[in-house]
């Protein structure tokens, strides 16, 4: 069962790079400015979940801790970045 | 991986079960993103990214730390919690960015008036060119 699950978190940890690497492709090919910022977001999305298999892989609980960091990071320059691109100021 | 051995099978299992499906679910997220025509269809991708993937991933971590460390670990309730309460408002303000940008910018190719709530103006006729909203 620990051979099956190691191939589990292997499986993952490709999988999510696939993501970052196809949500890589769409912030550099993005035709607009809020498809950069989507993709942008769903890259941060990507890290933090990347952090939390890592997280499982090496059985450490300082991944939780980056994981939660990235989270709050990528929504705060999420929401920056939409402001940004709505208003063309960030706090008026 | 520490913990390994002496955690039951059944949760070594069902932690495989929801990475496995997670991971699959965060890399269609991704495609759709990636495949998809219009913002407002691509906006669509990352949803099942943010919501069930992660939540996938948060529960075979909970599961895989309750079983290997041999007590409760439930602090991935929190960054579920966080993810539940930010990825509608991330959305919502991404959505009305874009169309306002493209309503701005009367790109009529851009799929903004796709669900017939939002119409571009007509352009005015001695208005010059449409701004560049790139």
């Amino acid at each position: 069962m620990a051979t099956l699950f190691e191939l589990a978190v292997g499986y993952a940890l490709v999988c999510v790079l696939a993501a970052m690497l196809l949500c890589t492709v769409r912030l550099l090919a993005g035709p607009s400015a809020h498809d950069r910022a989507l993709a942008l977001d769903t890259l941060w999305m990507c890290g933090m979940l990347l952090a939390l298999v890592l997280g499982i892989r090496y059985g450490s609980q300082v991944y939780f801790d980056a994981a939660m960091l990235i989270a709050l990071l990528g929504f705060v320059s999420t929401v920056a970045l939409a402001k940004f691109l709505m208003r063309g100021e960030i706090i008026e | 991986m520490s913990g390994l051995e002496q955690a039951p099978s059944w949760a070594l299992a069902g932690a495989a079960l929801l990475l496995v499906l997670g991971a699959s679910i965060i890399l269609i997220g991704a495609l759709g993103l990636l495949r998809l025509r219009t913002f407002y269809q691509r906006i669509h991708g990352p949803a099942i990214t943010i919501t069930l993937g992660a939540g996938s991933v948060l529960l075979a971590s909970m599961l895989y730390f309750t079983a290997a460390q041999s007590r409760l670990v439930v602090h991935e309730l929190v960054i579920a919690a966080f993810l539940l309460m930010t990825a509608p408002v991330v959305s919502m303000m991404l959505m009305r960015a874009a169309v306002y940008r493209d309503l701005r910018a009367r790109r009529r190719d851009s799929g903004v008036e796709a669900g017939k709530v939002y119409a571009v103006a007509p352009a005015e006729p001695d208005a010059g060119p449409p701004l560049p909203g790139r």
